[in-house]
């Protein structure tokens, strides 16, 4: 009952948006790429590398702003390494995304004991915070104020992010390309679109959003860099993308869902069930919702092959067919 | 033919050699005394009988992990979750090797049992999901890593706890479910016969029975398997269940041969391992021991290195992302194997 009642208040809102701005940040990322063709496995490394340069840079020059940009940039070079490696040196790209993830792991905790001299947190390092934002007249208004104001920064660059890329891949010549080359990579070059160049550019934007959600969970959600702090939100951001259908505004709703089952996860702690399990939902919530969204995208296409393709011939039927 | 696989050869190597001089500038650039942090790393297993067994017994479990990977990769599937599957098999093995008195032999042999069971049913979930649904196997065997650690944890921390231990460990096993030592005073345990075991198994069941053929068809041309009568479906499920129950025993072993009670408060990172020797041994099970030895050589190297310099262990992951990254990219040399071929091809001409 206490936790029903905890679900309905004003603090679990707001703790819903918090959770949700790293996963929501990354699943924008997964979005981005997979637009454009290609699956950034790598995401969870270039949050959690980002994360690091976040704490890292804001200590050595007492700037949060210069940390911010050091995560974005980390993000980005991190991004486009794969792309180096995937495009140009024709690395698997599902492999390369792995060696990323296992590079920021490892390569995290060692400069950490580098710079810190210790291996678990970053709790010696002066890093900054981002600063939180009050938002004038929603403030003041009761519930609402509690839920949408005083959030981090980066919380509202998340959500506005959103809308910029929707109309990115959706209003400019740029995003009309890129879901083209996505779409079908040699139409894309067929008609003089270089589909090297639009990869290149969407896994760096995809890096981008990366460096935000690392430096949102160093520098906003906690003050401090752990190792493997990111705990498979990069993953989960792929997750939340892929059941979007790979639209922003599909990545925003699976996102807030997952931020939910999380944000659900820490209300019920206060309850006598063991920590483990109520730790497991978020995970289990995206194996599940996969299953189901997967489920719906077979029934669709079955849907759409009985009409096509009435007795079982043998007729090639696309995956996407229109309603 | 054979120009190709002296060029793999060659390509390999060149990439180990890469990754190898990268974490030299990096140890010249953070440590005080770099020569000897990097001779520690390269020589350091050779230094003496005990290092040269933590060398071996750390290659094990990375034969088994090898080889799980192997396995779904030949079937051009991916497992993630062997790191869960792991972490399952380990639980299991040490379940019963608390909760049973048994003859040593019988022990051992119901204990790997249930770790591979326990593996094989961390296997069945994801490859279930994408055989009947088509959900992304990389994604959902990501996320059950997640949720096998903490059933994990949750079994050990609520039914099989020592109590009397400061940290969160398990019971002791029983004696007669162990591993025996038989190279004192290293620890290099009967797991090692059982990794030796597995290669060969894998190797004859890939190459030489019905299963193992339709396995390897999947992999290279799903849809022609598919014409030519394999079923796809069951394909990607036994892959994925045998390369859990593989992964699964791996944890065992470490249970019974190494740790005897258990003490992971995190993934051990085995599973991830694995990916590295798998892409090393090109997926055949008989090159797996030698890549499996090759990182554990680098991985002993670099724990010595950590506890004898002001360097740290975990820059070998530089050096591994390193590896994977090069070894995969396939068209990394590529042009001067170009140049050969055409430098070949003119000298015959001529």
């Amino acid at each position: 009952m206490d936790t029903l009642r905890a679900i309905f208040s004003a603090a679990f809102g707001y703790s819903l948006l918090r959770v949700s701005t790293p996963l929501l940040f990354a699943s924008l990322a997964a979005v981005v790429s997979a637009r454009a063709g290609v699956i950034n496995i790598g995401i969870e490394g270039m949050m959690l590398a980002a994360a690091f340069a976040g704490v890292a840079v804001s200590a050595f020059t007492a700037s949060p702003w210069l940390g911010l940009l050091g995560a974005v940039v980390t993000g980005i070079v991190m991004a486009l390494i794969l792309a180096y490696f995937a495009l140009k040196l024709k690395t698997d790209i599902i492999l390369g995304g792995i060696a990323l993830n296992l590079l920021a792991s490892g390569g995290t905790i060692f400069l950490l004991y580098v710079l810190a001299g210790d291996k678990g947190i970053s709790s010696s390092l002066p890093s900054k915070v981002l600063p939180q934002v009050q938002i004038p007249i929603i403030k003041d208004i009761p519930v609402v104020g509690d839920i949408f104001s005083n959030h981090n920064v980066l919380t509202y660059v998340a959500f506005l992010s959103v809308v910029v890329l929707y109309y990115f891949l959706y209003r400019t010549p740029l995003g009309l390309r890129l879901r083209a080359v996505g779409e079908s990579p040699d139409a894309a070059a067929s008609v003089g679109v270089s589909v090297h160049r639009i990869q290149f550019i969407a896994l760096g934007i995809s890096g981008m959003l990366a460096g935000f959600g690392g430096a949102h969970l160093s520098m906003g959600y906690v003050s401090w860099f752990s190792r493997d702090m990111t705990a498979g939100r990069g993953f989960i951001g792929l997750a939340a993308s892929a059941m979007g259908g790979e639209t922003p505004q599909g990545a925003l709703l699976t996102s807030l869902f997952f931020g939910f089952a999380d944000a659900l996860s820490s209300y019920m702690q206060s309850l006598r069930i063991p920590s483990e399990f109520v730790q497991m939902i978020p995970y289990l919530a995206t194996v599940l919702a996969l299953a189901v969204y997967a489920n719906r995208q077979a029934a669709r296409k079955q849907a759409v092959s009985h009409r096509a393709a009435p007795k079982g011939s043998g007729t090639v039927v696309p995956d996407s067919g229109h309603h | 033919m054979k120009s190709e696989v002296g060029f793999e050869i060659l390509r390999t190597l060149v990439a180990i050699a890469v990754a190898l001089a990268l974490g030299y500038v990096i140890i010249y650039l953070v440590s005080e005394e770099p020569g000897y942090a990097f001779s520690t790393l390269v020589t350091g297993p050779l230094t003496s009988v005990r290092r040269f067994g933590n060398f071996i017994e750390m290659a094990i479990p990375l034969v088994f992990t090898g080889l799980a990977l192997s396995l779904v990769f030949q079937a051009s599937q991916f497992n993630i979750g062997a790191e869960g599957q792991l972490f399952l098999g380990a639980v299991a093995a040490t379940m019963v090797g608390i909760a049973f008195q048994l003859p040593p032999v019988i022990h051992v042999t119901l204990a790997l049992a249930a770790a591979a069971a326990a593996g094989a049913l961390g296997g069945a979930v994801p490859g279930l999901l994408k055989a009947r649904w088509g959900a992304n196997e990389l994604v959902s065997s990501l996320m059950l890593n997640y949720v096998y650690y903490r059933l994990g944890i949750y079994i050990i921390n609520y039914h099989f706890r020592d109590e009397r231990a400061g940290a969160m460990v398990s019971l002791r096993l029983a004696e007669s479910s162990w591993l025996h030592h038989f190279w004192p005073p290293t620890r290099l345990h009967g797991g090692l016969f059982i990794a030796i075991g597995a290669v060969l198994l894998t190797y004859v069941f890939l190459y030489h029975t019905r299963w193992g053929y339709a396995l390897r068809m999947t992999g290279i041309n799903a849809s022609f398997a598919a014409y030519s009568g394999i079923s796809v479906g069951s394909v990607i499920v036994y892959s994925q269940v045998l390369s859990g129950a593989v992964a699964g025993i791996a944890g065992g072993v470490e249970m019974l041969g190494i740790l005897r009670r258990f003490q992971w408060q995190m993934p051990p990172g085995y599973g991830f391992d694995g990916v590295i020797v798998a892409i090393l041994a090109r997926n055949h099970p008989l090159l797996v021991p030698v890549a499996a030895l090759f990182l554990a050589y680098l991985r002993t190297g670099a724990d010595i290195m950590a506890r004898e310099t002001d360097m740290t262990a975990e820059m070998v992951t530089v050096i591994q992302s390193v590896m994977i990254l090069l070894v995969t990219a396939q068209a990394f040399l590529r042009q001067y194997r170009h140049r050969a071929i055409v430098r070949a091809s003119r000298e015959a001409n001529a």
